[in-house]
């Protein structure tokens, strides 16, 4: 509905002047509402992106071996790096590895929790939301810090399996890091999906049951296809966490020799800015945020055809 | 499914969620040696004197640098959440309600910028707040944590499900102003979005670790996570500091937890506004 639309009962005593002065005040309160958002998301959004680019341009050149450093255009200089540097692409490739098998196994998870709190048979599913939504109060840095206990074979309370599988070893490093997002984003996922089975009207179930459905199949062929937006939400959403990955495998860093420190390419970002190279690591933010933005993007495009398909 | 075969599932889950927080727990009752000593999941005899002990020394190790953690963590979190919510409500509220040139622009804008990851900003964030010597300050954390483009989004989903066009026609017959509406009566109805935009905006800043890795050099700036990680990688040198991590983790998730559960009636109702559209 259009609230620009002059009221339908403007008072017959004051007519045009009282309209364009409401319309005005409307405008008024449009640019007081959006100003704030606008003029931050300006400074810290649009103009270091904008920034990050430009320095991403840069290179720095010495007079000599020992001269003042001085930043000038380099073109494509810091790129043709980036696409050498194989590193950055063996982190980019374990984190789509990771992402891969972490995000279905976590979706999946949270679907079945979901699917299972919206079901009648379930007890108790209050506690149950609680229980599995609590991880997701602790951040990634703690989740590490514990779990990095919870590994390790000499402080483990379960001994018995960390002395004998190497969880923080080179082969499994990378399954202990998606075992720690797994655990504090499932719940979250969960109840995300779960509020959206709510909202779905429970006449449709009741049709179902009357055509001789079972619980089964009305969680088959009517819950899942109708909460399918939820889950493009929570997928583009956790696709976004998986390439940004730096708190959880930069603190069990102190725990696990096996992690590098190009093990991400956040964790690569921020090595190549401590060396101090800004203009490289600025290259890799934006090859970086240029690769989540379509991925993410791709993925939202594509899944929103084939539902509407 | 049988009923039993569902409540299985959901009774094994429940102990892989909650183990963890439950070693975290018994495991603070514990002197360094018991940790190793003594039945992992389960209390000691003297827990209790013990426990207090731990916390009396994680709040005095280093002039009492936790507590100021936590109070940073409290400050950037809180303070800036409370700001970030009201500024993302308004923007989206009017993104909503009013009808204007270049709304469908700013709303994409604000879609792209949920797309792109807060991490890939810390970088050129840190090179122009270098830029302007404000790094290694708490600006440097604050004022990029205001900026929440999700809760521009939930906030437009919510005002525009939620406040009626008549409600608003009716304010201005009224001869209520249209900012004055906006903050006695639409905030009001869009309640249960505003505490779910508020809480995922103090997770988002509670848990974010890039941005202060990258700005902060002073210890005593430092958001209680930051902080603990750089105890938690002194452990090799510092024995002492096991313990004090771990208690210091377990006090520092109590805050979150607590929040969530006493606005639950809240967000659980708001939580589900980003999925249905």
């Amino acid at each position: 509905m259009s609230v620009t639309s002059t009221p339908a009962e403007v008072p017959k005593a004051a007519p045009v002047v009282r309209k364009n002065r409401s319309s005005g005040a409307q405008r008024r309160a449009v640019t007081v509402f959006i100003a704030p958002f606008a003029i931050l998301f300006l400074a810290f959004y649009a103009i270091p992106i904008v920034y990050a680019v430009v320095q991403s341009l840069l290179t720095v050149e010495r007079e000599g071996t020992f001269g003042k450093p001085r930043q000038v255009f380099g073109g494509f200089v810091q790129y043709e790096q980036v696409f050498q540097n194989t590193a950055f692409w063996e982190s980019v490739g374990r984190v789509l590895l990771f992402g891969a098998v972490q995000v279905p196994v976590m979706l999946g998870l949270a679907l079945l929790f979901a699917l299972l709190l919206d079901s009648p048979l379930l007890r108790g599913k209050k506690f149950f939301r609680l229980a599995f939504f609590a991880p997701y109060a602790v951040p990634g840095v703690i989740a590490a810090i514990m779990w990095g206990f919870l590994y390790s074979p000499s402080l483990s309370p379960f001994g018995a399996v960390t002395s004998n599988v190497d969880f923080l070893g080179g082969n499994l490093v990378l399954w202990a890091i998606a075992n720690i997002v797994t655990w504090v984003y499932v719940g979250y996922n969960m109840l995300i999906i779960y509020s959206s089975l709510l909202a779905i009207p429970t006449e449709i179930y009741e049709a179902a049951r009357l055509d001789g459905a079972s619980n089964i199949q009305i969680a088959w062929r009517i819950k899942i296809p109708l909460v399918i937006p939820a889950i493009i939400l929570t997928a583009v959403f956790s696709i976004i966490g998986t390439l940004q990955l730096l708190a959880e495998p930069q603190t069990l860093r102190s725990f696990s020799s096996a992690i590098n420190s190009t093990f991400t390419p956040n964790l690569a970002v921020y090595t190549t800015a401590s060396v101090p190279n800004y203009n490289l690591a600025a290259a890799f933010s934006v090859v970086l945020a240029l690769a989540t933005f379509i991925l993410s993007f791709v993925f939202l495009k594509s899944t929103q055809r084939k539902v509407t398909q | 499914m049988s009923r039993s075969a569902a409540m299985l599932i959901m009774g094994v889950f429940t102990l892989y969620f909650l183990t963890p927080i439950w070693w975290l727990l018994t495991t603070s009752t514990k002197t360094g040696g018991e940790i190793t000593s003594t039945a992992p999941l389960w209390f000691t005899a003297n827990s209790a004197g013990t426990f207090l002990t731990n916390l009396g020394r994680l709040f005095t190790y280093g002039d009492g640098l936790f507590g100021r953690w936590l109070l940073n963590s409290a400050l950037y979190a809180g303070v800036g959440a409370l700001i970030g919510t009201v500024i993302a409500a308004m923007c989206g509220y009017a993104l909503a309600k009013y009808e204007f040139r270049g709304r469908e622009a700013i709303f994409n804008i604000v879609l792209s910028g949920v797309l792109v990851p807060a991490t890939a900003l810390a970088l050129p964030l840190f090179l122009i707040f270098s830029r302007v010597e404000l790094t290694n300050t708490m600006w440097a954390v604050f004022l990029p944590s205001l900026v929440s483009p999700f809760g521009v989004y939930l906030a437009r989903i919510y005002a525009a499900a939620s406040v009626p066009g008549e409600l608003l026609e009716a304010a201005r017959l009224d001869g209520s102003g249209e900012i004055r509406t906006f903050f006695t009566v639409s905030t009001r109805l869009m309640a249960p979005a505003l505490v779910t935009i508020f809480l995922f905006q103090f997770v988002a800043i509670w848990n974010n670790f890039f941005l202060p890795l990258i700005m902060l050099r002073d210890q005593v700036l430092f958001p209680v996570t930051l902080g603990l990680y750089a105890w938690n990688s002194q452990i090799s040198q510092i024995p002492e500091l096991r313990s004090l991590v771990i208690v210091g983790a377990l006090v520092s998730i109590l805050p979150l937890i607590i929040a969530f559960l006493a606005l639950q009636r809240f967000w659980s109702s708001g939580l589900g506004a980003g999925g249905v559209k």
